[in-house]
């Protein structure tokens, strides 16, 4: 029996091994595959397409990307501003509503909790919405534009009430009151105090949203100095002309045979940068995060 | 306190329901609301009419399915096979490796695509042409993108899944695998008879979820996949897509709307039907 047991064990081990690496390459190797593009010498990939390991190895596309940084780095004020504004605001108006739900003794809880989410249900559609956007808010080629739709989503919500209610327990809203503190105080002095991995969580995955945002952009801007750094990728993609343009402005000719392909891969590392070199650190909280929050309901 | 919260989801989802009202008009981007000259049920009978409503709903949903049953199938056996290995750096090395695509944005995915199937120089095509063979125009085979959008759907979302499985795996008390053991059941056995059924709240939990969004699909994934490449609308346009285009590029306003009305109450009933569908089978599952 015990002979039968550990061979099953090994059969399983060894399962369990060549699945994950396999599974683990096939998550790498895309990301070696742009990488290794924006290494390779621009002639190298027009004739012989891109391969895994540059074919002939140069820095020729990063040095396009910085030529005329401009564009670059003001599509990355543009996202920093927005991301940083709001997962503030976000984050700031998000916890007070979990707060106020999560709080027992507060009579129409569950009518506004339903109030919430009954806008995952039902909406206008994306028309009606644009056109209250633009038409009667006025946010066309604004910074209010990239910031205002995603302030808040339910399951944000939710998943934060969810924090609050087995972060603090109810005993101490009471003792807080009975010892003279105002709602916001309790909020403010015990709550955020004591819900910091939630709002870690919920922080991140409002900051991830916000950065990797170019839909926002692609409805409602239309001047390019507002450009989201995703949505200014996207374009660099999508866009043969784009080299042309960025030599238009500043009088320099670039030649005929401008390096695009390893620049359109430069300009993805670039944009990615800051998440993969973030992302060792922030993975941990987002795995602890997940972790409470969708075990618990 | 909570004034913020309420005045955001009154203007940002309450207010654009009023304008429902525009997909019965025949709409000018000048008129006001009421304005627009009503033209009854005829968008919808266009919509109707040109068959584009059951394709842009059999996409929607038959996309929406696979990514759901594959999805969840696959995140559980990742969990379960992951959460067996015994290094323990290894472990959390290729946790985390999994995990990352879930980071990166849809426009960098696009850029992967881009980079391995373009005609003229994709990977795929290299690779091709070093065993011999000829290069593959895969944007001009609708066929493919079916395949090739599910794949790349699992690939962003399968670290996500696992994880949340992985912590319920975790959460399992050794003395059922230990009782287990004793009574001589091999480790396939332990798998399948605790592992399995224990995770099938959370399995659930999840399909439920999913299950509601169901019209909604993936925007960003079709949208940065595909763009505006005809020759796959076929096999590829699904309702978001469609509103989505008919309003940043043909401008049909009237014709968009009416596919966001569609979408929303339909995929509206079906939550409602499903959610008492469950109710009536096991109401601790039951989303409201």
């Amino acid at each position: 029996m015990h002979i039968k047991d550990d061979h099953y064990t090994r059969l399983l081990q060894g399962l369990a091994y060549t699945v994950i690496i396999l599974g683990s390459l096939a998550c790498l190797v895309p990301f070696l595959l742009i990488i290794s593009a924006s290494l390779t010498a621009n002639d190298s990939i027009i004739k012989d397409g891109y391969h895994l390991i540059p074919a002939q190895f140069s820095l020729e596309g990063y040095k396009t990307v910085f030529t005329f940084p401009d564009e670059v780095l003001r599509a990355y004020g543009v996202t920093l501003f927005t991301t940083v504004t709001g997962t503030t605001l976000g984050l700031f108006f998000m916890t007070m509503a979990g707060y106020v739900l999560a709080r027992k003794d507060f009579k129409y809880r569950n009518t506004f909790s339903f109030y919430i989410y009954f806008t995952t249900l039902f909406g206008g559609g994306l028309v009606p919405w644009y056109i209250m956007m633009t038409k009667y808010l006025h946010l066309t080629d604004s910074y209010g534009a990239l910031i205002f739709p995603g302030l808040m989503t339910p399951f944000l919500i939710i998943l934060m009430k969810n924090f609050i209610r087995s972060a603090v327990p109810e005993e101490l809203f009471e003792s807080a009151k009975i010892d003279g503190a105002g709602d916001f105080k309790i909020y403010w002095r015990i709550v955020l105090q004591l819900s910091m991995p939630g709002i870690a969580t919920v922080g991140l995955f409002l900051a991830l949203a916000y950065w990797n945002d170019w839909f926002s952009s692609s409805l409602f801007i239309n001047d390019p100095h507002k450009y989201q750094l995703q949505f200014h990728l996207y374009n660099v993609i999508n866009s043969a002309a784009f080299i042309a343009n960025m030599g238009a402005g500043t009088g320099v000719s670039l030649g005929s045979d401008l390096p695009t392909e390893s620049t359109k891969m430069a300009m993805a590392i670039v944009v990615t940068g800051p998440i993969l070199f973030l992302y060792p650190f922030i993975q941990r909280y987002f795995v602890k995060g997940l972790t409470i929050g969708a075990v618990k309901g | 306190m909570l004034l913020p919260t309420l005045l955001f989801f009154l203007v940002n989802s309450y207010f654009p329901m009023v304008g429902v009202y525009y997909a019965f008009t025949q709409f000018d981007f000048n008129s006001g609301l009421l304005d627009a000259p009503f033209v009854g049920l005829k968008n919808f009978e266009f919509l109707w009419k040109s068959g584009t409503l059951v394709k842009l709903t059999l996409n929607t949903i038959g996309y929406n399915l696979a990514f759901i049953l594959l999805g969840n199938v696959l995140a559980i056996v990742c969990a379960i096979l992951l959460s067996e290995l015994r290094v323990k750096w290894f472990k959390k090395l290729t946790q985390s490796i999994m995990f990352l695509p879930y980071f990166v944005s849809f426009v960098i995915l696009s850029v992967i695509v881009y980079n391995v199937f373009n005609y003229d120089n994709g990977f795929l095509n290299t690779l091709l042409a070093r065993f011999g063979a000829g290069p593959v125009d895969v944007y001009n085979k609708p066929v493919v993108w079916i395949f090739l959008i599910i794949v790349f759907y699992l690939w962003k979302n399968l670290g996500y899944s696992m994880v949340i499985y992985l912590a319920s795996i975790t959460g399992i008390s050794d003395e059922y695998y230990e009782a287990a053991k004793i009574d001589g059941a091999h480790i396939f056995q332990r798998i399948w008879y605790i592992t399995v059924p224990m995770l099938k709240s959370t399995f659930i939990v999840l399909l439920l979820f999913s299950l509601g969004s169901i019209m909604k699909g993936q925007f960003d994934l079709f949208y940065q996949l595909i763009g505006n490449n005809g020759v796959l609308y076929n096999t590829t346009d699904i309702l978001d897509t469609y509103v989505f285009r008919s309003l940043k590029v043909t401008f049909d306003i009237g014709m968009a709307t009416a596919a966001g009305v569609y979408q929303s109450l339909f995929g509206f009933i079906l939550i409602m039907t499903v959610n008492y569908i469950i109710r009536k089978i096991n109401d601790d599952y039951a989303l409201f």
